[in-house]
């Protein structure tokens, strides 16, 4: 049995940044690296699933990136994962969401797992379209924002709860194997031990080229993306009024701001 | 490919308000004699005509399908055969949890142009540019689509207005072909309230977010809760860890904090979710010692300072 989780290593804004020369991104100078918040609750799902099973289940995690995404594939290991995998070539820079998908379709259609997990979204570009993309280059059942799941590897379904909004929950069944994507909050990941630490440096990761998924250049890249970033621009924000002073008279203002409201409501 | 498609969304019986803003991000798609068409589907789509009958539409496809919610397969293919008879340039969909269900299988299957959280839309010489924000809503990219014939946005939510004038457009049934379904729902659950509150009539909340840092923190910010007459609510990190139940989370996940006019965040930092479900709040007050916070963004008032000192200042004048 199997379980196979796309991580994605994100990453977020240094205090200051500044834009590329292209301006079609950050420099990368200015970008701060971690495993994407939502896929440390979908590895900890399919561990918690491997270790409530009296067989033994795979978890293995598979993610698109340079071999500085090894950082966060270590991580993944140190946290329960028995082996990583990541794809990577030249020719995905200036990939999409959707051509990343592709190739982790083709991973998946190498390692047939029973299950696959990806995160909602990701915290950096925040698609909330990866998993779900790659259900359809599987032509996999595959459901969004799961917030609770029933599910024994091998299973031919499972019971899960997809979290809608304003607080409504939907319980639906589905047919496995399946793509579903994990909500935050699902579970309480783990953190990872030095002992798991210094072993997870001895698991392997495993490199893969296109052609080793049987893929080309044209599948990925812009050439394999369904959309392409213009331009980026730093927006002229909204601003609060910002109350000044030391904190007593913040704090005092934010008194008077709270008796006016109660003197309007009463 | 020609006019916009909408696709409208309906839960429980109920059109959701954010059907209506895509007809209004719509009419600024349209090109000369182009048409703006919302197709509904449902078990019983004639239901939601009327409330779809604004001005801005020019038409209306009921579409019946077997499932009387939101299931992936029968959107998806309900939805690309549409797009196959109708060939729109433009598909407009919610950024919602359903369409987060179905819409990258189908523009991946049918390889259309695709941006997904789109808060802003026009033409430039003829092309059409989606905006959308990345790095934590701190930058926005401006995204194309290069050839590619029909497009699919997913719009941001509270952010175009719904028309409100009434109108007539023409409605058309359409066949949606047979799809056997890989997925059943079973039944909807609501949030129970866990403990006695309710988020929904609370008009003053103060909520807590990752800022106080620890649940050790929670109960001194209760009791500055009660002390200013506030109900005491939180971002989601905080009910995820089961610090407070998950009945007093706001945003658009949580509870719906629809009557609530003054807000002060403590420690929320701003994830869109939170701020989408806030952003109706006449006065919000943030404090966070993060200066580039995303919620300052939105707040009316901010306080750049440390939460726990202005919280103890502001418990001594109350």
């Amino acid at each position: 049995m199997k379980i196979l989780v796309a991580v994605k290593q994100v990453a977020a804004l240094d205090e200051d940044f500044a834009i590329r020369d292209d301006g079609r991104d950050v420099d990368p100078d200015f970008l701060i690296r971690d495993l994407n918040e939502w896929d440390d609750f979908s590895l900890e799902e399919a561990v918690k699933i491997k270790e409530g099973h009296p067989e033994p289940v795979e978890v293995v995690v598979v993610s698109v990136g340079s071999d500085e995404v090894d950082e966060s594939l270590r991580k993944c290991l140190a946290k329960g994962a028995d082996r990583a995998i990541r794809v990577w070539d030249a020719a995905i820079e200036g990939s999409d969401t959707i051509a990343i998908a592709r190739i982790l379709a083709a991973v998946a259609k190498r390692e047939a797992p029973q299950m696959l997990f990806a995160g909602v979204q990701s915290s950096d570009q925040s698609f909330a379209s990866t998993g779900i993309a790659t259900a359809a280059f599987l032509s996999w059942p595959h459901a969004a924002v799961v917030t609770s799941l029933t599910y024994s590897p091998g299973a031919e379904s499972a019971v899960f709860r997809r979290e809608l909004e304003g607080g409504i929950l939907h319980e639906v069944e589905i047919q496995c194997p399946a793509v579903l994507t994990i909500q935050l909050g699902i579970n309480t990941p783990r953190y990872a031990s030095l002992r798991s630490i210094k072993q997870a440096a001895a698991k392997p990761i495993e490199v893969l080229s296109l052609a080793d998924v049987s893929l080309g250049a044209a599948d990925v890249g812009e050439a394999g993306s369904l959309s392409r970033v213009r331009r980026m621009y730093v927006p002229d924000k909204g601003r609060a009024q910002l109350i000044q002073g030391d904190a007593a008279q913040q704090a005092a203002r934010l008194a008077e701001i709270i008796r006016e409201f109660k003197g309007a409501a009463a | 490919m020609s006019g916009v498609l909408v696709i409208a969304e309906q839960r429980r019986g109920e059109l959701r308000p954010v059907s209506l803003e895509l007809v209004g991000a719509a009419q600024g798609l349209r090109r000369a004699g182009e048409e703006v068409t919302v197709a509904v589907l449902g078990k019983t789509p004639e239901g939601f005509v009327k409330a779809l009958s604004v001005a801005g539409v020019d038409e209306i496809v009921t579409v019946k399908v077997p499932a009387p919610e939101f299931d992936p397969d029968t959107f998806e293919s309900a939805v690309g055969a549409l797009i196959a008879e109708r060939t729109p340039d433009v598909v407009l969909v919610a950024h919602s949890v359903d369409s987060f269900g179905y819409a990258a299988a189908l523009t991946a299957r049918l390889g259309l142009g695709f941006a997904t959280d789109v808060f802003k839309v026009e033409r430039v010489e003829g092309e059409l540019v989606a905006t959308r924000g990345v790095y934590g809503q701190k930058v926005n990219v401006e995204v194309d689509f290069p050839r590619r014939g029909t497009v699919l946005l997913a719009i941001r939510g509270n952010v175009f207005k719904a028309p409100e004038q009434a109108a007539s457009p023409r409605v058309t049934p359409f066949d949606a072909p047979q799809v056997a379904s890989r997925s059943a729902g079973r039944e909807f659950i609501e949030l129970s309230a866990g403990d006695d509150v309710d988020m929904t009539t609370a008009e003053f909340i103060l909520t807590i977010g990752r800022g106080i840092g620890e649940e050790a923190k929670v109960p001194q910010f209760r009791e500055l809760a009660d002390a200013i007459g506030a109900t005491l609510g939180c971002s989601r990190p905080i009910a995820d860890a089961g610090w407070l139940p998950k009945s007093r989370q706001v945003g658009q996940s949580g509870k719906t904090a629809s009557a609530c006019k003054l807000y002060i965040a403590m420690g929320v930092s701003g994830a869109i979710q939170h701020l989408a479900g806030m952003k109706h709040v006449s006065t919000i007050v943030a404090v966070n010692t993060d200066a580039e916070a995303s919620i300052f963004g939105v707040a009316k008032y901010g306080i750049v300072g440390d939460v726990f000192e202005i919280a103890d200042e502001l418990r001594r004048l109350f």
